[in-house]
């Protein structure tokens, strides 16, 4: 630790850091525009000058020069403010100015900056410099002539979304940030180069001319397109989602988050159901929510509670779950499944199905092996977690599966199952102190997985992943509901494929879509709740129309089992009503009435189902004492990996009813689109 | 000079080091350790740009080329685009065959560099900078100093310097040029390197016996 005055305030800090992490810690706020504490120090915008006693008389770069003990700096003199001015000034001298038609007024750095720097005209005559726009693909909108060439966006794709695609090509005047040859970015992290852009230089295209910060209301929630669990803020106006941000959370997404998440909210105003809808004569026609219960009520009326089943869908909150789970125990059946995929989970025991390392956890790593699973495309942001741990501290990565490109050096062992037993890279996870592997869904959804999953810990077993205070057997999910679900116990009876093809007469979906619904038997009578007229809607006898995830306070249970909430930002379109709240109405009309009428008394329900539902946003971390594994059954297979996530940018009813997410299809994957 | 040249021209589908270049390529990533081979960057940029003016007679940079080294030295293609388009020695579009460089920079422009431009603009019709000749001769570059003051004016043709230039020495070498006749670069006036116009006028003395 040394000391350092700012401003005549001490402050004690580590060795190492820069002049202007000691004026944070002072209180001091310093503006800068190339500096983002989570990216390398460009030290190119000089913004962030101060004076520093007893040094050159010269100001510094705060967020390139290095502490000393007795440092005595001064972030307000003369010296510093005139500094600032004229580099300010100098930024000015090619930024246009167009702030009424930038997107990014109202959040913009440099906007906010020059308010404390800039000079009330400008003394440059001569003509500005116009840098060409460039195509960057259907996220991100340019604007290169208010590029003030900080380079965060250069160092943002390069050492964070480990893609490089993005440079500063020529020199000088003619300096560009571009990718030189005109192609779309292909990260699955691009959406946060327009969070990092300082300015209007790189904004979103589908958010384009839409609305001014100060218009929106800012709803904290969490997001549902993958089981990462981001935490989100979401941007309302009037009935509409304008925009999804990420919010800070060091422990799940640091201040990242996916493009999916972010950029497939135009599919919340498309395709949607607002409004009840019955079987007649074949065809679906419009009904009230009374006409829905009474066609159900009908059906069930008489019927065998095990000839009933339900299914939760990938995107479905808790609660729903929970009141589903318990209108169906009142009505006699236990055939509850979450599993669409066919995933062989074992819930018996939490550490089998969640991610036990802790997002967070795998910066501690030394050796990880990815088993059937693309980080990258089933969970980005957890991708990116793999890709910082390898960075700092050199992490070694080997995988099991279809070889793709990670973003990072993975050594790959091949893609046989058999591989899970013996293969190269067990002496190095045996060398290690901190090793863990990371099971995808493409390996447990296969008719082995039970198998692959028991082999899977037995390997974690024998390699020392399961210590007391290192718990290193992952399962990363792909659905935002499904720990949620597992710890509900919302996987009994029949299992969704016995439950097919007439296994039951009657199949609840809560918003599951991502099964093949022809393989309903032909007289099952089907209710689909749901936001979305997806693959479940299309083949429903009785549609109740739902909330998404913006539009419900919900409960969700990320990969890790990290329980998170997020609330509602708008109400749900014309009829479409909370999931919990229509289950329990419905049990109402049956006469089996649910015992909760708040969502307050469902929690508390909940909690009673399980206790981890009353740790809210924290995840203790536990080792592993009890080496039983999964039960096994069944033999491994020799069948080769498949990838669980084919096109990143469609895994879902709200995504697929996204036409940014098609055109992100489309740019990045064409071959896709054609096979559809 | 734009970041990005108008691409009015068609880039090469492809490019490889042919077996010369290829001989050179291992030389000089063997001057690096290992793991360090993308410091080999700028002299591959050359040996492409070199073979480029070799095979096709225009001595420039495809982009297929700087793609082809970014996969030799294992570095994404734009660390390979940045580096290139920063240094003005490469060219990213196609060129004459014989590539005019003119400095107007204080010292040659004292010494008439204007008149050294107006003869190859007469000569060879090109009418602005960084653009080629009809015949595909001859580009017309501006560039800064080349450091070699002393024979002022400097007209530089692809790598050579042509020294104590005027413009009707200029218009007799770009004559020449067009024919084929590559004359011996240096200074025009005939005088040793850089000594003093007109023979030696110190040291004259004969050496003390």
């Amino acid at each position: 630790m040394v000391k350092v005055t700012v401003d005549g305030i001490d402050v004690e800090i580590p060795a190492g850091s820069n002049v202007l992490q000691a004026c944070e810690a002072a209180g001091k706020e310093i503006p800068r525009f190339c500096y983002h504490e989570r990216l390398s120090v460009a030290g190119n915008c000089r913004m962030c000058l101060v004076e520093i006693e007893k040094a050159p008389p010269k100001p510094f770069a705060s967020c390139a020069y290095p502490v000393a003990d007795g440092m005595v700096v001064h972030t307000d003199s003369p010296m510093v403010r005139k500094a600032r001015r004229g580099v300010m000034e100098f930024l000015l001298i090619n930024h246009p100015l167009d702030c009424p038609i930038c997107d990014q007024g109202g959040e913009c750095d440099l906007q906010d900056q020059a308010v404390g720097y800039g000079d009330d005209h400008s003394r440059y005559l001569e003509p500005k410099r116009a840098v060409t726009d460039k195509n960057l693909g259907p996220l991100v909108k340019t604007v290169m002539t208010r590029c003030i060439q900080c380079t965060r966006c250069i160092r943002f794709s390069t050492e964070i979304a480990g893609v490089s695609e993005l440079g500063a090509t020529a020199r000088g005047e003619t300096m560009e940030i571009g990718t030189y040859v005109e192609k779309a970015l292909t990260s699955e992290l691009s959406g946060n180069l327009i969070d990092i852009c300082p300015v209007g230089a790189l904004t979103s295209k589908p958010y384009a001319f839409v609305a001014r910060p100060w218009e929106l209301k800012k709803t904290d929630s969490v997001d549902v397109l993958d089981a990462v669990g981001a935490n989100i803020r979401v941007d309302s106006r009037g009935p509409d989602v304008l925009r999804v941000l990420p919010r800070l959370n060091e422990d799940v997404n640091e201040e990242w988050l996916a493009d999916k998440s972010r950029f497939s909210i135009d599919g919340l105003k498309r395709r949607r159901l607002d409004s009840c809808w019955v079987r007649r004569d074949g065809k679906l026609a419009r009904a009230s929510w009374q006409e829905g219960f009474d066609a159900i009520a009908a059906k069930m009326a008489g019927m065998a509670g095990d000839r009933m089943g339900a299914v939760a869908g990938d995107l479905a909150d808790a609660e729903s779950m929970l009141a589903l789970k318990d209108l169906f125990a009142a009505l006699g059946s236990t055939n509850l499944d979450c599993r669409q995929d066919g995933a062989a989970l074992d819930a018996s025991r939490r550490d089998f199905y969640s991610f036990n390392t802790s997002i967070a956890g795998i910066e501690e790593a030394d050796a990880i092996l990815l088993i059937g699973t693309n980080p990258r495309r089933e969970a980005p942001l957890l991708n990116a977690r793999i890709r910082k741990a390898i960075v700092a501290n050199r992490t070694k990565v080997a995988a099991i599966g279809v070889p793709a490109d990670l973003t990072y050096k993975v050594e790959w062992l091949g893609d046989a199952p058999a591989l899970l037993a013996d293969n190269s890279f067990i002496t190095t996870l045996k060398a290690t102190k901190r090793p863990m592997l990371i099971i995808g869904q493409g390996a447990l959804r296969r008719a082995d997985g039970a198998a692959i999953l028991a082999a899977a810990w037995k390997l974690a077993a024998e390699t020392g992943m399961l210590t007391a205070d290192w718990h290193g057997f992952n399962v990363l999910h792909t659905a935002a509901s499904r720990v949620g679900a597992l710890d509900l116990g919302f996987a009994t009876g029949k299992t969704l494929d016995k439950m097919l093809g007439g296994g039951v007469d009657l199949l609840w979906l809560l918003g599951a879509d991502e099964f093949d619904t022809a393989k309903i038997g032909a007289s099952t009578f089907v209710i689909y709740q749901g936001h979305h007229g997806d693959a479940g809607a299309a083949r429903a006898d009785v549609i109740l129309p739902g909330a998404a995830y913006t539009e419900k306070d919900g409960t969700y249970v990320n990969t890790e089992g990290r329980v998170q909430r997020g609330q509602l930002a708008v109400f749900p379109p014309g009829e479409a009503r909370e999931d919990w709240k229509i289950i329990r109405a419905f049990s109402g009309i049956i006469g089996k009435t649910l015992p909760y009428d708040t969502i307050g008394a469902l929690r508390a329900r909940m909690e009673q189902v399980n206790p981890v539902f009353a740790r809210l946003d924290i995840l203790p971390r536990f080792g592993c004492t009890d080496m039983a594994g999964p039960t096994a059954s069944g033999t491994i297979g020799t069948e080769s990996f498949t990838p669980a996530i084919v096109n990143y940018y469609m895994t879902d009813s709200i995504s697929r009813a996204s036409p940014t997410m098609a055109e992100c299809t489309a740019a990045a994957a064409p071959v896709l689109l054609a096979a559809e | 000079m734009a970041a990005h040249p108008k691409q009015d021209f068609i880039q090469p589908a492809s490019f490889a080091f042919d077996a010369d270049s290829m001989v050179q390529v291992d030389k000089h990533i063997a001057k690096y350790p290992a793991g360090r081979q993308a410091s080999a960057v700028l002299p591959l940029l050359d040996l492409a740009q070199r073979q480029m003016g070799r095979t096709t007679g225009s001595a420039w940079v495809s982009v297929a080329a700087m793609d082809e080294i970014g996969r030799i030295l294992d570095m994404p293609p734009i660390r390979v685009y940045e580096v290139a388009t920063f240094y003005l020695m490469f060219n990213m579009a196609p060129v004459g065959k014989f590539h005019l460089q003119l400095c107007t920079t204080t010292p040659c422009w004292l010494r008439g560099s204007d008149d050294i431009v107006q003869a190859c603009r007469d000569v060879t019709g090109i009418k602005g900078w960084k653009e080629n000749s009809a015949d595909g001769l001859f580009t017309m570059t501006e560039v800064e100093c080349v450091g070699a003051c002393v024979n002022a004016p400097i007209l530089q043709v692809n790598d050579d310097f042509y020294e104590d230039m005027d413009s009707e020495r200029t218009r007799a070498l770009l004559e020449s040029l067009k024919r084929g006749v590559v004359p011996k670069f240096g200074s025009m006036t005939g005088r040793q390197a850089s000594a003093p116009d007109g023979g030696p006028i110190t040291l004259l003395f004969e050496k003390a016996e």
